[in-house]
């Protein structure tokens, strides 16, 4: 109930209001339960989510089907026609999915039938690595929306260091990965600093960077001695040297590279860091509580540095897993591939949990894999693929939905001994203890 | 009106909030429903105002069966409900906080609030009120916000009054007040509940009394009745309510404050050039209405204020602008006085919040990597010690009871080497039985030869606690007394005034400021 609608106006509006320099924490804010509703949402309800988006994606699938358009001109006389076109548009739309995501039957060599898992696998690198770190800033309280900034930064940072610096094999794929890194950390550590120091909002403080690293390394790309290749007058950088590349996995017949055990590694760490570690609990404690975090001494704003950085870094790997994997002969502006906002999604759907986003980055690979054979095979625009993104992003955001879709009971009310409070903080401690019990 | 609750039963799951409570409320009668926190008095009134649907039983004014879909029919029904946190708009004037809800309007939707001023006079006059129509709500002392809240329930002809721990925020000045207000509109023929846990209350005001246990009524009870017959029915047993404490033995000063001012945020002073010591083995409480400056003081010397004057010094270590690590590195322990927001991570486990404040360093934290099977040993150790009960050190606090989180914060607290106990409210919202823990454990820390500091709003708590008593108004110390001070002087020092008979008490720490 609103408790503490007029119990204490004075600090939470004081601080909330002016966070001027040197001046408290502002305190955690409303974006913080929003966050914790979102993640606090079990394993359950992602998969429902997904499988809602899926349903809901097929139904648009079949109402912009020509066929099923026909046939449902003379649904009364014939139903059978409308609903086996239906079937037909749908069932050939998601076998077109599967088939260009995972296995394809149609294929007549093995190497042709894993070609899809593969593809997905390509797709999946720079999107766990930057989901990641959008969901290592969501679990320390941060929104990382400047997961395209810091990309870009990335992608150039590595680009430049792959393309002009010839060193030997090995030496140089570690350089170019760890300035790739260095740049997302620097553009990251921006947005910490910017708002330990000053109190700005993240969300801001990441999208106007996001628009300051677009324009930057556009007017890099088209300056001649900055990042375009030269003796040309396109907007693009030379090629890679090879001895800067990610080595292809399963050999030249697939594009998978070695970005793939980068993004594993990365997954194993950001484990490590939030479970094990002394930093990752700290930030775990500033996300859900920053007050009871800094009344425990620890140092709320140096913490929003640290996340920030290390949330950079990861994004950076994505950048450097394009750069330095898919696209090595030479990349333009459009690097990112709006994967710093896929990114968020795939946070989302994750739940911040390390290993939950590497599935939910595979995933939203095997949409992109899928979503292109979709299209080619049967002419189905790949933007329902985004469209069923969408949703699903929708549906994790409004667990009551998908609750109330599928009759699921309410977590929380059931176990808070003071009802008052049970509509504002429960759901969060309760469905949290849920997901304990689902994993 | 008479109000009557016919074997209400609400469920919340599988907790039953409320288990088949009966209550009859006369017409000019005073009930009081005393029960601890969490005990159901609170859905119960829920229910009875329509914010909850019974799943069981039903509600009866003047024998008629009632249902209400929500706060508006009860409203239009004749009850009244003046909250424990004021549902008042503070940048609104009285006359349009009274009206809110049902504003009166001329022609053109204009607000009518000459009449929504006229209303507030009348019934301001007809109860001796003196509350200005026009006066901005955020302006007035809490008490008159109080009164605010009963003119706007009287406004809608509540037959029906309910008071939901009404004195929690008052002064006893204006608990007795708000005293003499219930008696007048019981006089007036009005029902009222009188929803509290204070027993003194009570028994000064109440025609009958039912008190309320784990949702179920346990008793009724006179208001002849003793404290102790009272309280051991709330509880369900016997509970020490005086604290058994040998006489203090008190050492050498540790904590010396001198001028110590703070600003806050917005630029005010809040805490106004305050001295005290504490000594090696002694308590001090510091007494006082809330926001009167404890909290500014406590957050002062635990380092979360920006902008202190003044000095603080721990056995010669000055305290004044390190950062809380630091101030918890020279020893010092402090359960904050809201555990949920400042001494918890709700959705963390216990073991993970018995580390909280020492989530840099060992024992918990060796090269940077938690020290998980430490953890969990410790945890385990210190959950029994202090009698946690939970099931098991992995349940999220946010999922204990207020008593059960309340001893997580002082068993990591008092699992480190202190040079100085600091507790604000260490006792607020938590049951009788772990009240008595918390207070004995202050006080074993106490004879440990822990300089301690308790800040609370509750007298029978400073009084049961004390050594020696500070009393703040208005961000600066009234004077320091002793322990044994009569409540009549410690109410008066809490307004401000400073009683005579300070000065002819024998003991010779009764110093004035």
């Amino acid at each position: 109930m609103s408790d503490s609608a007029l119990a204490s106006p004075t600090p939470a509006a004081s601080s909330g209001a002016a966070p001027t320099p040197g001046a408290e924490i502002p305190p955690a804010p409303k974006s913080n339960q929003v966050l914790r509703d979102i993640m606090g949402g079990s394993v359950v309800i992602s998969i429902l989510a997904v499988l809602l988006a899926l349903v809901v994606g097929g139904i648009l699938i079949a109402l912009t089907d020509e066929n099923v358009q026909a046939a449902s001109g003379y649904f009364f006389s014939r139903p059978g026609d409308t609903i086996n076109a239906i079937w037909v548009s749908v069932s050939g739309a998601y076998g077109a999915l599967f088939q260009g995501a995972i296995y394809n039957f149609g294929g007549n060599t093995f190497v042709k039938q894993i070609k899809p898992i593969t593809d997905t696998l390509t797709f999946a690198t720079p999107l766990i690595v930057a989901g990641l770190g959008v969901g290592l800033a969501f679990r320390a309280g941060m929104f990382n929306i400047g997961g395209q900034g810091q990309m870009l930064i990335a992608a150039a940072c590595s680009g430049w260091v792959a393309y002009s610096f010839p060193l030997p094999y090995g030496i140089h794929l570690i350089v170019a990965v760890l300035a790739g890194v260095v740049g997302g950390a620097v553009w990251g550590g921006i947005v910490g600093v910017l708002k330990a120091r000053t109190g700005a909002h993240e969300v801001i403080v990441t999208i106007m960077l996001n628009y300051i690293a677009v324009y930057l390394i556009s007017y890099l790309l088209r300056t001649p001695g900055a990042l375009q290749a030269p003796g040309s007058s396109n907007p693009k950088t030379p090629a890679d040297l090879p001895t800067a590349v990610y080595p292809d996995l399963l050999g030249g017949d697939f594009n998978l590279h070695a970005g793939l055990l980068v993004s594993i590694a990365a997954t194993v760490f950001v484990w490590w860091l939030l479970t094990r570690s002394s930093l990752g609990f700290k930030f775990r404690a500033v996300g859900v509580n920053p007050n009871a975090a800094r009344v425990a001494g620890i140092n709320v704003k140096r913490s929003y540095i640290y996340v920030m950085l290390l949330s950079g870094g990861l994004v950076g790997l994505a950048g450097v897993a394009q750069v330095l994997g898919t696209v090595t002969s030479g990349f333009s502006s459009g690097i990112d591939a709006g994967i710093g906002f896929d990114a968020i999604t795939v946070a989302l759907l994750g739940r911040s949990k390390p290993w939950g986003i590497f599935v939910a980055g595979i995933l939203f690979g095997a949409f992109k894999a899928g979503g292109f054979a979709m299209q080619a095979g049967q002419g189905i625009p790949v933007d329902i693929v985004l469209v069923v993104q969408s949703l699903i992003v929708l549906f994790i955001a409004a667990p009551p939905l998908v609750r109330a879709v599928f009759r699921l009971p309410t977590p929380g009310v059931a176990k808070k001994p003071k009802p008052p409070k049970a509509s504002t903080s429960s759901p969060v401690a309760a469905s949290t203890g849920e997901a304990v019990v689902a994993k | 009106m008479k109000l009557e609750l016919r074997g209400i039963t609400k469920r919340f799951g599988s907790l039953v909030a409320n288990d088949h409570i009966d209550l009859v409320v006369k017409p000019g009668e005073i009930h009081a429903l005393l029960g601890e926190n969490g005990a159901g008095k609170s859905t119960l009134m829920n229910v009875l105002y329509g914010l909850y649907q019974a799943d069981e039983g039903e509600i009866l004014l003047d024998d008629e069966v009632q249902h209400f879909a929500g706060p508006g029919d009860a409203m239009n029904s004749g009850i009244g409900m003046v909250h424990q946190h004021f549902m008042l708009i503070p940048v609104f004037t009285v006359a349009e906080n009274v009206m809110l809800g049902h504003e009166q309007t001329k022609g053109l939707g204009r607000l009518d609030l000459a009449a929504a001023r006229a209303k507030v006079r009348e019934i301001g006059s007809q109860f001796g009120f003196d509350v200005d129509p026009d006066a901005l709500v955020e302006d007035l002392p809490v008490g008159v916000q109080q009164r605010v809240e009963i003119i706007k329930a009287l406004s809608r002809n509540a037959k029906v009054l309910v008071f939901d721990e009404p004195t929690a925020v008052l002064t006893p000045q204006e608990t007795d007040e708000l005293m003499v207000i219930m008696g007048q509109l019981r006089d007036a023929g009005t029902s009222i509940v009188f929803i509290t846990h204070k027993l003194r209350e009570v028994r000064e005001i109440a025609d009958r009394i039912t008190i309320i246990r784990l949702g179920k009524v346990v008793g009724e009870a006179e208001p002849t009745a003793t404290n102790a017959e009272l309280a051991s029915l709330m509880v369900g047993r016997s509970v020490e309510l005086t604290v058994h404490k040998e006489h203090a033995n008190p050492g050498e000063a540790a904590l010396v404050v001198k001028n110590l001012s703070v600003v806050d945020a917005v630029g005010q002073l809040v805490v106004n050039s305050v001295s005290f010591e504490v000594h090696r083995g002694e308590i001090l409480a510091i007494a006082g209405v809330q926001g009167n400056g404890q909290t500014e003081l406590s957050e002062a010397i635990i380092g979360l204020q920006e902008r202190v004057l003044g000095s603080i010094t721990l056995d010669g270590q000055s305290l004044v602008g390190l950062s809380v690590q630091k101030v918890l590195d020279a020893g010092v322990g402090f359960v904050p006085e809201d555990r949920n927001v400042d001494g918890l991570v709700g959705e963390f486990t216990i073991a993970e919040n018995l580390m909280l404040d020492r989530s840099s360093n060992a024992p918990f934290v060796k090269r940077g990597s938690l020290q998980l099977s430490y953890l969990s040993t410790f945890a385990t150790e210190k959950s029994k010690e202090f009698d946690v009960r939970s099931q098991g050190i992995q349940t999220p606090v946010g999922k204990l009871s207020g008593g059960n989180q309340q001893k997580v914060v002082l068993a990591r607290e008092l699992s480190r080497e202190l040079r100085l106990f600091l507790a604000a409210q260490p006792t607020r919202g938590i049951d009788v039985g772990s009240i008595e823990f918390v207070h004995k454990r202050i006080v074993e820390t106490r004879d440990a030869g822990v300089p301690v500091i308790v800040v609370s709003t509750e007298l029978d708590e400073v009084t049961a606690l004390a050594d020696r008593i500070a009393v703040m108004y208005r961000g600066s110390i009234v004077g320091i007394v002793p322990g044994n001070t009569s409540r009549d002087v410690l109410g008066l020092m809490m307004t401000g005034e400073v009683p005579h008979v300070i000065t002819t008490t024998d003991d010779s720490e009764g110093v004035l400021l």
